[in-house]
């Protein structure tokens, strides 16, 4: 009954929101209130029906009722709760479904938060998110149905891919997901600002905070799959340039671009044109990430070929929004009036290159992605991109963006003096280079570009910093007046200082494992002792193990240096039930200077155990400045103007009727 | 038909992999460095999007123990490339050759990258000489009325 009642609520919904798609943007055209308001208590019955379908779901998979094709397919009984509660979204139809879910929770919060935008604006914008509803409810009704029922019944469910069981890969879809879908407001900004033919700098101030959100959960949940891929994938590698991963990573950079062109928008009326540009391509990518991920065509244009039923309708949703928004930019953009002048050097030129050189780079990965799959298309002829390619073009498109980060901080707006800015962060740049002489010294005989690395991260937080410590004043006066200043800066401004010196660790973390890892592969019998990266590890013994949901054997590794005991890890070899699927758990020894990482591999020929150790420096840097790049943005959400809310529109602001 | 996009999603999902087992290595650890490097430089056929470095299929190691052969041989990394192109064909490169049909491929990124610095400095240029007309027009008006 209860699967029913979801998928009851699942076709309500596409109803609900076919009237929020038409209705308000109706109302708003002939300027009907009643029309109008009518999206707001949409977008909250919207929420509230998918809201009782994913529950629905939910309970399927907790109750383990077998009876649902989707539970049986993907759930087992013995599998832990907080498996059964992510195997909801751990296959197709269910992860459709979060899609929509996050869609509507979003919507919901641009009625509820909506209050001060002009009524148009919100109706259109509402309009625009009931559209995109319509289109994934659709979908999801007609194509991937999870509601769909088994007669008889059976017994018992096919399991969860046990590489899917896992605490970080639980939540990295929702958090994924929420990045992808929250770029959808900023898309539906854009077509409802193109429509009223006005995109001013109240306009940037809505539709900042929202990407900012969507950019943060993009930039948990990137490093949340990467942190994943790191200790389970058993080889420590944290990046792999997968066609899955750049998919995600495309719309983070160009959602990274679109904040900073959003501040020239508010801050000075500038760049509106490509602002709204960049909303649309952010979202374009998103759905292209569904796309590529959801249809099947990555494994092969075959695959998508020859069950072409669910790839052809995402791909009629692509063309719809992408092509649609793209003719409505060329259509309506030449109505934004270009205005806002600044010298080349100025931090609007700044931010310009900033766009730039992200734009370029998601280019890079975007052209590195997909070009085997149209060469192939076009010519039949076969091709790999792998790691080598982005290496070659994101790294050095990424690079001079990285050294002008913290120049472009501290220009000011209009025309900037390139000499005061040279003055301003002179200390900065000393402190990068005596950071690369040490590295250089430390690193005599290592690669020559692990001290250019460290002086890159170095540069990025010292030139925060120091940007920083140079706006409260600090050493340059007492230090209550510091303190003081501190209190009256803008969050945001904070939330900035915070963002860059996370990626300035990221880099150091990047720079040390890529040019520092030491690998150890072995043969090991219980008792024996091998040497990585300064540490001793020991293979101490081997156990059986069982468990609900799967069995399996455990190394137990001594770590140690110097003669001193330092921890024991456990590796260990399941077989998950109920088809044995085997899964590797790696045992890490993890310090802020670096991780042991010990792998127990399979049974070698004279009975001992392959074991593959590895020492992997700094290498927490990249997951840790992935977090204070997250805390730089929520303290930047936090910012007094965000609370208080955009300003009023003045009354000289007439609505342009669109045609 | 659901059991394909199944099969098609277990697929996608990267397998832990082991790689690299201690009797293919060879002692010299000169020729084993190299070894390595080449490896990670050529798909393995089987897998998705994994280097024969990285991957535990039959089908990477055979290769994985091929290279080392050709290394012992005295090949160079040119030869061994070419020798390994010449059997499964150019698909097995991580890093495509530069080809007519690889040219937008390798220049697309880096051609966006100058259109974009000629755009900005041109639109500067118009912007600039705009402004300044303007303020001049303005200017006059207050020195007409001077």
């Amino acid at each position: 009954m209860i699967p029913e009642v979801g998928h009851f609520a699942l076709i309500l919904a596409l109803a609900v929101a076919a009237f929020q798609g038409l209705v308000p943007l109706i109302g708003a055209q002939y300027g009907n209130r009643e029309m109008m308001a009518s999206a707001v208590p949409a977008a909250l019955i919207q929420l509230i029906l998918v809201y009782v379908a994913f529950a629905s779901l939910t309970y399927g998979y907790i109750s383990s009722d077998f009876s649902l094709q989707n539970v049986f397919e993907n759930s087992h009984s013995a599998k832990p709760l907080l498996y059964k509660i992510s195997g909801v979204w751990g296959n197709h139809e269910g992860s459709m479904l979060l899609w929509i879910f996050i869609l509507a929770i979003f919507g919901a919060a641009v009625a509820i938060f909506g209050d001060n935008l002009p009524p148009s604006l919100r109706a259109r914008v509402l309009a625009v998110q009931g559209t995109i509803g319509f289109a994934f409810l659709l979908f999801s009704v007609v194509t991937s149905n999870p509601f769909a029922r088994l007669s008889p019944a059976p017994i018992e469910g096919n399991g969860l891919n046990p590489i899917l069981q896992d605490p970080a890969l639980a939540f990295h879809p929702p958090f994924l997901y929420a990045g992808y879908v929250g770029l959808s407001i900023a898309f539906s900004f854009a077509i409802a600002a193109l429509i009223q033919g006005k995109v001013d700098a109240a306009w940037a101030r809505w539709v900042r905070p929202w990407t900012l959100a969507a950019w943060m959960f993009l930039t948990i949940g990137i490093a949340m799959g990467s942190w994943w891929a790191y200790y389970e994938l058993g080889w420590g590698g944290w990046w792999f340039w997968d066609p899955v991963e750049n998919a995600s990573f495309m719309p983070w950079l160009v959602a990274t671009a679109l904040l900073h062109s959003a501040i020239v928008v508010e801050k000075r009326n500038a760049l509106k044109v490509w602002t709204v540009l960049l909303s649309i391509i952010a979202f374009s990518l998103s759905l292209l990430g569904t796309f590529l991920v959801r249809s099947g065509v990555l494994t092969s244009v075959h695959a998508f070929a020859v069950d072409p039923a669910r790839g052809v309708f995402i791909l009629g949703i692509l063309t719809v929004f992408i092509g649609g928004g793209f003719s409505l930019f060329a259509w309506r953009a030449p109505m934004l009036k270009a205005s806002g002048i600044f010298a080349p050097i100025s931090r609007e030129g700044g931010l310009v290159l900033n766009n730039l050189f992200l734009c370029a780079a998601c280019a890079a990965v975007f052209i590195g992605t997909l070009y085997p799959l149209a060469l192939e298309t076009i010519t039949g002829e076969k091709i790999s991109v792998g790691p080598p390619y982005f290496n070659l073009t994101f790294g050095p498109i990424m690079l001079p963006l990285l050294l002008l980060v913290p120049l472009g901080a501290v220009l000011s707006w209009k025309r900037a003096d390139a000499f005061a800015v040279l003055q301003r962060l002179w200390m900065a740049a000393a402190l990068a280079l005596a950071l690369g002489l040490i590295v250089l010294i430390v690193n005599v005989r290592g690669p020559w570009a692990a001290p250019l690395g460290f002086m890159l991260g170095g540069w990025l937080i010292f030139g925060s910093l120091i940007d920083l410590a140079n706006r409260i004043a600090l050493f340059r006066g007492p230090i209550a007046n510091s303190v003081s200043r501190f209190g009256g800066l803008p969050r945001s401004s904070i939330g900035m200082t915070l963002a860059h010196a996370g990626l300035g660790f990221m880099i150091i973390g990047i720079v040390a494992i890529s040019l520092w890892k030491v690998e150890h592969i072995l043969v090991m019998k219980p008792g024996d002792r091998a040497e990585v990266g300064g540490y001793t590890v020991q293979f101490k013994s081997e156990t059986p193990m069982t468990r609900a949901n799967f069995t399996g054997r455990a190394g137990q590794f001594v770590i140690s240096k110097d003669g001193r005991e330092l921890a024991t890890v456990v590796s260990e070899k399941r077989e998950f039930k109920p088809n044995g699927t085997p899964t590797t758990e790696v045992g890490i020894h993890q310090t802020l200077a670096g991780d042991v990482y010990v792998v127990m591999g399979d049974k070698a020929a004279d009975g001992g155990r392959v074991v593959r150790m590895y020492f992997n420096p700094l290498v927490s840097m990249i997951w840790l400045g992935a977090l204070i790049m997250f805390a730089g943005g929520a303290l930047s959400l936090t910012d007094r103007r965000y609370r208080i809310g955009a300003p009023k529109p003045a009354l000289t602001m007439v609505e342009v009727p669109a045609e | 038909m659901t059991l394909r996009l199944l099969l098609i999603f277990l697929i996608l999902l990267p397998l832990p992999a082991y790689a690299v087992q201690p009797d293919e290595m060879l002692k010299d650890t000169r020729l084993e460095a190299r070894a390595r490097d080449l490896s990670g430089g050529f798909r393995c056929l089987v897998c998705q999007n994994q280097s024969i470095d990285e991957s535990d299929a039959p089908l990477a190691r055979d290769l994985r123990i091929l290279i080392r052969e050709r290394l012992t041989a005295g090949d160079n990394d040119g030869q061994i490339m070419d020798f390994v192109v010449a059997r499964y064909g150019d698909y097995i490169l991580l890093k495509p050759r530069l080809t007519a049909s690889t040219f937008v491929l390798w220049a697309t990124p880096f051609l966006i990258v100058l259109a974009g610095f000629g755009y900005f400095l041109r639109r500067r240029t118009s912007m600039v000489q705009t402004a300044e007309t303007a303020l001049s027009e303005q200017e006059q008006a207050t020195l007409r009325d001077l």
